[in-house]
């Protein structure tokens, strides 16, 4: 029988949603293609992983046990014996940062196609193919495969979940991770305040130039604290060095589709508009009427920051607490 | 230290993409080429490495011959010598491939200390090369760095991942992909500019490389370039600024349904 395997990343011992989401549009896909489901995961005590991942859709998970942190080369060879064993039609792993640095070394290693940051799967002909952003989204590319396994990085946030069902089990194939990594990660620290993760955000606020300098940035992060929002800026003001270059959103920045993006004094450079425009809604607020931010956004407001976003914020405020 | 640097070149990030008549590929007529962003950061990181320890720094880029002004741009920023793996067996093929011409390319310089190239080529958007380049050339990679330093055979290496900055220790040589907020790339001065002409830069066909040509056909085909669907008109929200806050609250609740 066909199989998909899967790759669940799990941090301190939870699954990321991502990891859910290629299980769920792994066994969405086992019916037409008539596979099973089989997952990986890596970790300490990731057997006990295995009854969520079941519940999603895996017939089969391969539980690694490692205390350590990641390691790129042991994480990938373990996916990768499990690939050259199960010799799967399709291989899903979550692009997120974990995903993103590991699914190429696997891919090198079983000789597969890989088909980055999928935005769709559909099936032609019993052959899968692949809708994804380039140029940051300035266009889409529709992608079939040569040969198996058709390897794909899933964008997270886009695929959806399915329902868990508590009475479906899984085979547990459980075992030590083997090797030793040339690179090793010695340190974590997680990020100051708990900050909501751009690509991971359902709500961004964002701010550019209008904000005129770096000491009236607040006004954006405290309307993305009203919205329990993720902040975001334009390349103008990464590169002027008013916020973290990490904050950046667009083509050399973080490409977004949250379900709310709310641009608050930016103007709409196309290297910013290809980083966001796939976003579900789009609020512009800027004092410039022919700012092309306006040609993407649903709502619009022309007036000027320093007026609109206080206002903004306590009406946000007064929303969320009546709720 | 010998200190390898992948560069693509890829169309300006200023620059409208339009779909050629064929539907799979962009229209490259009149495009503006610039040297991948992400890639401006490995080849700082280089020199500056290069400024500190000694060395040389070589430039590798895979494409047809417009890449040598890329590369042209990387050698007045400083860079000593270049190579350019030039193959119409290349043309059409997927990461893969490229990473295998990029390789092979890498070989024929080594012993090398160090790859560095950019955590993404700018277009693809695949962030694959540095992963797959690690693996054909059995290196440890450490990819997306926003802070890297080397010393007595190894590499300190700071990248952000979800909610959190890891630090990653490697042993060299290894591929180090580079990300905004590593550095700030420099400008090639007139000097730079004008030396830049007098550098080597060595073509290699996939033959040259010791590559089977027939053998890099694609894993992955692109079938069809589209352009976004368009987005809905705008609806302007008009008002004094308190208005105006407290009608788009009640739109985004109860038209758009996204709160």
């Amino acid at each position: 029988m066909a199989a998909i395997v899967t790759f669940a990343e799990q941090r301190e011992g939870r699954l990321r949603r991502s990891s859910l989401e290629a299980v769920s549009e792994a066994r969405r896909l086992a019916g037409p293609l008539k596979a099973t489901v089989a997952t990986v995961v890596v970790g300490p005590k990731a057997a006990g992983l295995a009854p969520e991942l079941a519940s999603y859709g895996a017939d089969r998970v391969h539980a690694f046990e490692d205390g350590g942190t990641y390691a790129t080369e042991t994480y990938a060879a373990a996916l990768a014996d499990v690939i050259a064993a199960a010799k799967p039609t399709a291989v899903f792993i979550p692009f997120t940062a974990m995903g993103k640095d590991m699914a190429p070394r696997v891919a090198a290693k079983v000789g597969a196609g890989l088909v980055s940051d999928c935005v769709a799967l559909t099936l032609a002909d019993g052959r899968l193919r692949a809708r994804r952003p380039v140029y940051a989204g300035k266009a889409y590319a529709t992608v079939a495969w040569e040969g198996d396994p058709q390897m794909a990085t899933l964008r997270p946030n886009v695929f959806s979940l399915g329902t868990p069902d508590a009475s479906r089990k899984a085979e547990v194939v459980a075992g030590p991770l083997a090797g030793s990594a040339r690179a090793r990660v010695i340190r974590v620290e997680a990020s100051a305040g708990g900050k909501v993760e751009l690509s991971e955000a359902q709500v961004i606020v964002s701010g550019g130039r209008g904000l005129r300098g770096p000491e009236n940035f607040h006004l954006v992060t405290a309307l993305g604290e009203a919205f329990g929002a993720a902040v975001g800026a334009s390349r103008a003001v990464v590169d002027a060095g008013w916020v973290e270059h990490q904050m950046q959103v667009g083509q050399t920045g973080k490409t977004v589709s949250p379900t709310l993006y709310i641009a608050c004094g930016i103007s709409g450079a196309i290297q910013h508009l290809a980083g966001m425009s796939s976003s579900k809604c789009i609020v512009a607020i800027n004092k410039d009427p022919d700012a092309p931010i306006f040609k993407v956004a649903n709502y619009g407001i022309v007036g000027d920051v320093f007026e609109i976003l206080p206002r903004l914020t306590a009406a946000a405020k007064a929303y969320f607490a009546s709720k | 230290m010998k200190i390898v640097v992948c560069v693509e070149q890829v169309p300006d990030t200023e620059t409208r993409i339009r779909v050629a008549p064929e539907g799979n590929r962009i229209v490259e007529q009149d495009l503006t080429w610039i040297v991948s962003p992400f890639d401006e950061f490995a080849i700082e990181a280089a020199l500056r490495i290069k400024e500190q320890k000694g060395g040389e720094v070589v430039l590798v880029s895979l494409g047809p011959d417009r890449v040598q002004s890329a590369l042209r741009t990387g050698l007045a920023m400083g860079a000593d010598s270049a190579l350019h793996v030039k193959d119409a067996a290349f043309e059409g093929s997927d990461t893969l491939a490229i990473a295998r011409g990029l390789a092979a390319a890498i070989r024929t310089v080594a012993p090398v200390d160090l790859v560095l190239t950019g955590q993404q080529g700018v277009g693809g958007d695949h962030s694959q090369i540095p992963g797959l380049l690690a693996e054909m050339l059995d290196l440890p990679q450490v990819t997306v760095a926003v802070k890297l330093s080397v010393e007595d055979g190894k590499a300190t290496v700071e990248r952000e991942i979800e909610g959190a900055r890891e630090t990653w220790e490697t042993a060299l040589p290894a591929v180090i992909s580079t990300q905004k907020g590593l550095n700030e790339p420099r400008y090639a001065s007139l000097k730079g500019i004008m030396a830049a002409k007098k550098k080597p830069i060595t073509v290699k066909d996939a033959s040259a490389l010791g590559l089977d040509p027939g053998a890099l056909g694609p894993k992955t085909r692109v079938l069809a370039l589209e352009m976004p669907a368009a987005r809905p008109a705008v609806k302007m929200i008009e008002g004094d600024p308190e208005t105006q806050a407290r009608e788009l609250m009640r739109l985004l609740h109860e038209e758009a349904q996204v709160i």
